[in-house]
């Protein structure tokens, strides 16, 4: 496969991921700033801009009408669910025949769904309605993709790149949650509404639910998000994934994937075997950074040894 | 003018010009009988059905082109009409042999143009016709080419006029595109009409792309005995683009871009996952300007720097070759009769259209004073730009190119406004003329290969005489008859 077109595969998907995560924090954000006082409202806006790595757009205010469009339609934004979805399409476009028509046609029917809604039908239908379509386009398109495409190499690159931006994406998550939970004052709790948004923010809730019952407790949480070997967004899910997905791609191209397989492995051995609360009695925050760093560093691994390898080194015949 | 009065020819155009379904009687051609007889018993509405079924079968597939100059990546249905148009066994004959002379002979006059230049020393050809060209290559000067072949794919494009005899237009040797809407044009058509297909006898044209993967398998170097071909597109913006992705899934081909592609000790490699390929045949849809940014043009970034050395080391070969585009020069077009004599020492079967080389003082002066009655053409320029169509044109547009040739009189031809021949189209529910154009796709590489028919173009606006996809023209699909004998 040529290279351009397995890193195509892999940001079609990776940014498609992006789009959903984002889609689905704001949608729980704004439904919780319903239940909520107006004066910790700011300190909210803060802790989601941290939880999508990315802050406020200077000169802005903590406004729920501009964040939301910064967040959800602003061009100029690259990270916008808007430009993520656009993304996502410019690079399926660009590999057009190495995809099914159907994946082509639900990612591009998708992308002209919300570059069609305005701000104005956005606000006074519901943007509940808005990111929900958003979050089941992304979910059509992932079972169109399995359901479609050979799951060979090129699709392999399209679990990884879902993986990698997941796996960062929710350690991220986590890291400023637990890390402005744990960090208040005794005196004042952390309601439960707040633990329930974070577990709704990975579509994690009922999951959660049916393994530790109703009862919401922050270790049970990082357990769950973090460690958990069955739940699709977990981050030792993810970085299952990120592991199998390379070993296929290195049997099928015959090149071992060297650094980007011992960065995987550990990090996946890593999940499969650390305690909670070890994790939690040490610092859960640079517990965190170091999977969002090592994430990048596989990242950069795959992209050494597949994509833009010096060329001396991969003399074929 | 006549009209006919028989739906679904109530508006049918007939008077001077070749009509191709009806002799100046009014009458159907023998080979387009059982096609009329057909027309006669569909009504309007199912005849619309059909366009509608075939349409819809184009959308679906994204057979589609790029428009320049409009909003960045608008994408068109290429315009497809119904109908057939029809071509007898003696005329196709006499078409592809003709062909095969002319190619043989353009492919004779490169090799001299970039080795010995016999016809330049000799002063059959004026040399300030070859070095005065925009699409010389120094570049090329002594370099071998795998069998001599320069131009492996060509689309010539062929003219019917008044006394129905075929001429050449154009002779297309660089980057010629539309083969997948031929190849198209015939899968919708078997859907349209089935059973009048099968009675008519029809010689097949789908193993275009095993001809095209054989002749490019031909140019491989010679020490490459199982060689890597790929196809260099320019990219998702450019407007053949479905094109090349049609033909390369066809052939089962890398659909590689520049980016894709690097130069290391001469030799060229794709950047694949499993590690660098080496490339031995490209295919490039892609101009010689633009090709290699170290050769040609720097401000490519759709070419591979280096790849004019790896091609001169003879590590790579391209189809075409660099430098064809000479020969592809309206004003050298005009010398190709000439070529046919000079290499082959043969009596031309195809005729040229009549050309005005306007470096000549007593041509120029002729040319000037008849804007109004000629077609001005530039002689690098190709799809229909770069145009003046006299009879057409507002005295504004004359006084242009007027001033535009005296500025620069090599950079021009001039022809007369040709009558060239009409075929039925369905338009609004009837059956009208509209004037059509005949391009065959031409192989050459162990062999000469040109697959039956063609590409037929059709100027759908009425009275309109371009055809050119970037000009509002459409398609239909070219039938070529058995003889009755082979039937």
């Amino acid at each position: 496969m040529l290279s351009r077109v397995a890193d195509s595969l892999y940001w079609m998907s990776r940014y498609l991921e992006r789009a959903e995560h984002t889609a689905r924090l704001l949608d729980v954000h704004l439904n919780q700033m319903l239940d909520q006082t107006p004066g910790s409202a700011n300190h909210r806006w803060e802790r989601l801009l941290s939880s999508l790595r990315t802050s406020l757009p200077t000169g802005s205010i903590y406004d729920a009408y501009i964040l939301t469009h910064a967040l959800t339609f602003d061009l100029a934004n690259t990270a916008s669910i808007v430009s993520c979805i656009g993304a996502a399409r410019e690079n399926a476009r660009q590999v057009r025949e190495q995809i099914s028509s159907e994946m082509w046609e639900q990612l591009n029917r998708l992308f002209l769904h919300v570059k069609r809604t305005d701000q104005a039908t956005f606000w006074t239908t519901e943007p509940h309605e808005f990111f929900q379509v958003v979050k089941q386009g992304a979910h059509l398109f992932q079972g169109i993709t399995d359901a479609t495409m050979s799951h060979g190499e090129g699709w392999q690159f399209i679990q990884v790149g879902r993986a990698i931006e997941r796996a960062g994406a929710t350690a991220a998550l986590l890291d400023v949650h637990f890390t402005d939970f744990l960090t208040r004052h005794p005196t004042e709790t952390v309601d439960y509404l707040a633990w329930v948004g974070l577990l709704k923010s990975c579509t994690a809730y009922e999951a959660y639910c049916k393994v530790y019952t109703a009862d919401i407790r922050p270790e049970c949480i990082a357990e769950f998000l973090l460690l958990n070997a069955e739940f699709p967004r977990s981050v030792r899910f993810a970085v299952g994934v990120i592991h199998t997905a390379l070993q296929a791609i290195a049997s099928t191209t015959g090149r071992n994937a060297g650094r980007a397989e011992r960065l995987v492995g550990r990090l996946h051995a890593a999940l499969d075997y650390d305690q909670v609360e070890e994790i939690m009695d040490g610092s859960m925050h640079s517990y965190m950074e170091n999977i969002q760093r090592q994430c990048s560093q596989i990242h950069t691994a795959l992209h050494q040894i597949y994509i833009s390898y010096p060329i001396d080194s991969s003399l074929l015949a | 003018m006549q009209r006919m009065v028989s739906p679904p020819f109530t508006q049918y155009q007939l008077d001077s010009v070749y009509d191709e379904m009806f002799d100046s009687e009014g009458n159907a051609r023998p080979h387009y009988q059982a096609l009329q007889q057909r027309l006669f018993e569909l009504s309007p509405a199912e005849l619309r059905q059909r366009q509608q079924t075939a349409d819809i079968a184009f959308l679906n597939q994204g057979i589609t082109f790029t428009v320049y100059g409009k909003e960045e990546g608008t994408e068109r249905i290429f315009p497809y009409d119904l109908l057939p148009r029809i071509i007898t066994s003696t005329e196709w004959n006499q078409i592809e042999q003709g062909l095969i002379q002319r190619i043989t002979a353009l492919n004779m006059f490169l090799k001299d143009i970039y080795h010995e230049k016999h016809i330049l020393n000799d002063g059959t050809l004026p040399r300030e016709m070859i070095y005065t060209c925009r699409h010389f290559r120094r570049e090329m000067q002594g370099v071998r080419v795998p069998r001599d072949i320069y131009t492996s794919v060509v689309g010539t494009d062929l003219v019917r006029v008044s006394n129905g005899r075929f001429v050449v237009l154009e002779d297309n040797l660089r980057v010629p595109s539309g083969v997948s809407y031929m190849l198209a044009n015939r899968q919708v058509i078997k859907n349209a009409f089935p059973r009048l297909f099968l009675n008519y006898g029809i010689r097949p044209i789908d193993h275009y792309g095993q001809a095209l993967l054989a002749t490019l398998r031909a140019l491989a170097p010679l020490q490459r005995t199982d060689p890597t071909i790929v196809l260099l597109t320019p990219g998702v913006y450019n407007s053949a683009y479905f094109e090349h992705t049609f033909l390369a899934r066809l052939m089962g081909i890398e659909l590689v871009e520049g980016r894709d592609l690097l130069v290391h000790n001469n030799v060229v490699y794709m950047r694949t996952t499993a590690g660098l390929r080496r490339v031995d045949v490209i295919y490039r849809r892609i101009d010689d300007d633009f090709i290699d940014p170290l050769a040609f043009r720097s401000d490519s970034v759709l070419g591979v720097a280096g790849l004019m050395n790896a091609f001169r080391a003879g590590n790579v070969s391209l189809a075409n070759a660099i430098g064809t585009g000479i020969a592809d020069d309206k004003a050298i077009y005009a010398y190709v009769p000439l070529f046919i004599r000079y290499y082959l020492d043969q009596t031309p079967i195809l005729d040229n259209v009549e050309t005005y080389l306007l470096l000549d003082e007593s041509q120029r002066r002729y040319v000037l004073e008849n804007l109004d009655k000629l077609v001005v053409k530039a002689v690098g320029e190709s799809g229909g730009y770069g145009m003046l169509i006299g009879p057409h044109s507002t005295a504004e547009q004359r006084e242009q190119f007027r001033q535009q040739i005296l500025a620069d009189p090599r950079n021009y031809i001039a022809q007369p406004t040709l009558a060239i021949s009409r075929a039925p189209c369905f338009v609004n529910g009837q059956v009208e003329a509209r004037h059509v154009d005949l391009r065959p796709y031409i192989l050459y590489g162990e062999t000469i290969t040109i697959v039956p028919g063609g590409l037929t173009r059709v100027a759908l606006k009425r009275g309109s005489l371009v055809v050119n996809s970037s000009q509002g023209g459409g398609s239909k699909d070219t039938w070529v008859l058995y003889d009755e004998l082979q039937k």
